[in-house]
């Protein structure tokens, strides 16, 4: 082993397990259990039928194999679709909630008790399958804010929830969006009213905590006209040598000069240095800029699962509408990652930025793939993409997939690609002048990740730059 | 200061010093000379303790202390520093950022408080201005961009910076213009100093003609064929290396 491959290997530091009573339903997945679900969150009839219609629908879909990643058959029958912690609070009165669900979240380093606010940040924290806090609701309300569990959305604000529930993301859109919008449990419903600045990071936190259960979070955001709102969500789950699936749909819309920022910082359990284990992060994540002049702008740091399959996109309907994806990918022992973005532009001088930064080290596996679609009717369209791929040590794999369909004359096309490998030289370099080899590495990769990382909100952005520093550590001896 | 004692060196497989010995003692500047491929950036690496030079037999003994046996940043943090023939480049991290981070590292080994961005600013000023540049080359990426021999000023700023007790500056000269050539000159002057040593690899006489080093040494296929004083660089120039090469070992 080089001196640069001996600094992967750390230990994941999240990776305990809540000892909570909770329930369980048993393994397997069919209708009763859909209706089992919808009932237990007390949904209305219209959400219970259009579950059905989703499962009815996957039933007939089959897995997708053309991501660049290998893995078991997964057997959906052997999944417990929902798991809640027994003693759950009433809404709205964050006292109730167990000391342990809040000791496990302080040590996580998310505070769900408001006296330790986090600054300027509202956390909603999901729990396996629940919503078990969300802070600063009233504070929020008093903008017209909504911020709350999507489960309390639905019964709450049903005519926001049916108008805009899967118009980015149909029940039918994909092998695992059709599944989660089938069985899908928690996740965040936010609506930011016309011309309003959302005074608030808002912020969810999901943790896989019960074995043999899958997550299936559904995430709805909306923004209105003219209003602003930058939301986080973060994630993480104990170490087990099953892998656990994830299977996530996000949905954003905003509306005429409306922005949305959303950051991720994906930590879930990577499986060990063998490939053991680790959670499955089939995701779909997609935005709609449905107004003129409105702006999605995706930045993602994934260090976490054995395999992320995931491609955070925009659809740029409105003109002058601009879509942004900024992403740093990291594969270390045996992790597999093939995630990328979709930039659909559809409406008059759209524009979308791509910046991914993929780092590849141990055996790890880093695909870059990217759509870029000019339609026809998107003139004066604009696309600049940049793929920079770093590979550590001489086991692990970057590879690009870029896919550009432009159906306009007019559009402007940039793309630049690079592939780097840490060299002895520079890791010499910065030793000679006196810094150890893991600050050497993490210097190099954290200049190597600059342009993404400025694009994070500030307390995360130190957040994300520590990660990266406990993911790579161990890979440089 | 710094004591080597047949030292052999191998770079992938194949020896290429065969036996150096060389005494360099605090105050003194020393020159390496020799034609290319004779191993002297060689011995500058395997001195700085780059991992691809593997130390076959031989002694160096810095300080009192076994060079060999310490690690690259150790050898760095007990005044040890590499002007580097090709110094890397390092994207997204500013020249100001790595320079601070590199001196901090230098005194928490020296338990001296760390600086700040801005105390750094104001210890770099005058030896920005010493070197002809101003804050903006220190806002760039280190080395992203910059010619040769902007590449070359910028490892004599991290020596003016770093200020070492044992400078070991590797073909700093090659590829430099008149007045970059004077100004890497006028910054060894300047910290020549009794307890400060420099070893100066160098195919050619012309910096030497800047700053006169005590000893003179000939590095002629992984050994030093000749050792004398300024003069000999004179005399090297004047002659060429070829009549060193034919066995006339003189020391």
């Amino acid at each position: 082993m080089t001196s640069i491959e001996a600094h992967v290997q750390q230990p994941y530091k999240y990776g305990f397990v809540t000892d909570i009573e909770s329930e369980v339903v048993p393994a397997g997945l069919n209708e009763d259990v859909i209706r089992l679900i919808s009932g237990k969150k007390g949904e209305p009839e219209w959400m219970l039928e259009w579950r059905l219609k989703a499962y009815r629908n996957w039933l007939k879909m089959a897995e997708p194999h053309w991501p660049n990643v290998k893995y078991g058959p997964i057997d959906y029958q052997a999944i417990s679709y929902y798991a809640a912690p027994k003693k759950l609070p009433k809404l709205d009165s964050l006292d109730q909630v167990d000391p342990k669900l809040v000791a496990t979240f302080e040590k996580l380093g998310i505070p769900i008790e408001e006296q330790k606010r986090l600054s300027g940040v509202a956390v909603d924290a999901v729990f396996d399958s629940v919503s078990v806090a969300t802070t600063f609701q009233a504070e929020l309300a008093k903008y017209g804010v909504i911020f709350c569990p999507i489960s309390q959305a639905i019964r709450e604000h049903p005519d926001l929830v049916q108008k805009y529930l899967g118009t980015v993301v149909p029940y039918n859109d994909n092998f695992f969006a059709a599944l989660n919008s089938a069985v899908f449990t928690d996740g965040s419903f936010v609506y930011v009213p016309k011309g309003v600045r959302c005074p608030l990071e808002l912020s969810t936190y999901f943790r896989i905590n019960a074995s043999s259960t899958g997550q299936f979070e559904r995430t709805l955001i909306i923004a209105d006209e003219g209003s602003y709102v930058s939301y986080l969500e973060g994630c993480s789950a104990p170490m087990r040598d099953e892998n656990q699936l994830h299977a996530a749909v996000v949905e954003l819309v905003a509306l005429e000069r409306a922005t949305i920022k959303y950051s991720t910082i994906q930590n879930w359990y990577p499986g060990d240095e063998a490939g053991k284990g680790g959670i499955y992060n089939f995701v779909t994540k997609r935005g709609k800029c449905a107004g003129a002049n409105s702006k999605i702008s995706w930045t993602q740091v994934e260090t976490g699962s054995a395999i992320t399959w995931k491609y955070p996109g925009c659809i740029l309907q409105g003109d002058n509408s601009i879509g942004e994806f900024y992403s740093v990918a990291v594969t270390s022992h045996r992790q597999q990652a093939d995630t990328g973005t979709k930039m659909i532009h559809l409406g008059k001088n759209t524009r979308s930025t791509i910046v991914s930064k993929g780092i590849s080290a141990g055996h790890g596996q880093n695909t870059y793939r990217g759509l870029v679609k000019i339609m026809k009717g998107a003139e004066g369209a604009r696309n600049y993409s940049q793929c920079d791929s770093m590979l550590i040590g001489d086991k692990c794999g970057a590879h690009t997939f870029p896919y550009i369909d432009v159906r306009n004359s007019t559009a402007i096309m940039e793309h630049e690609a690079s592939t780097s490998k840490i060299g002895e030289d520079q890791i010499f370099y910065l030793r000679q002048r006196g810094l150890s080899s893991e600050d050497a590495v993490s210097m190099i990769v954290n200049g190597f990740c600059k342009e993404v990382f400025k694009e994070l909100p500030m307390e995360f952005a130190v957040e994300a730059t520590r990660l990266l520093g406990i993911s790579l550590e161990g890979s440089v001896g | 200061m710094l004591e080597v004692k047949g030292l052999r060196v191998a770079v992938a497989g194949t020896e290429i010093l065969k036996g150096v010995d060389l005494t360099i003692r605090e105050g003194e500047v020393h020159a390496i000379m020799g034609p290319n491929g004779s191993g002297k950036s060689t011995l500058a690496q395997a001195l700085a303790g780059h991992p691809a030079y593997t130390v076959l037999a031989g002694t160096a003994t810095y300080d009192g202390k076994d060079l060999l046996d310490m690690k690259p940043e150790e050898r760095a943090r007990a005044g040890v520093f590499l002007a580097f023939q090709y110094p890397v480049e390092i994207r997204g991290i500013t020249n100001s950022y790595f320079l601070r981070s590199a001196l901090n590292s230098l005194r928490r080994e020296r338990g001296e408080p760390e600086l700040d961005p801005i105390d750094f600013l104001q210890f770099l000023e005058e030896k920005l201005k010493a070197i002809g540049w101003d804050d903006s080359m220190m806002n760039r990426p280190v080395n992203e961009g910059f010619s040769g021999g902007e590449k070359k000023r910028n490892e004599i700023l991290q020596l003016a910076v770093l200020e070492p007790r044992l400078a070991i500056l590797d073909e700093t000269d090659s590829g430099l213009d008149i007045d970059a050539l004077k100004t890497v000159a006028d910054t060894v002057n300047k910290l020549r100093s009794p307890d400060r040593s420099f070893l100066i690899v160098t195919h050619y006489q012309r910096l030497l003609n800047y700053i006169t080093p005590d000893v003179v040494h000939v590095l002629a296929d992984g050994r030093i064929v000749k050792s004398g004083g300024p003069e000999l660089a004179h005399e090297l120039e004047a002659r060429g290396y070829d009549w060193l090469r034919d066995g006339v070992m003189v020391s």
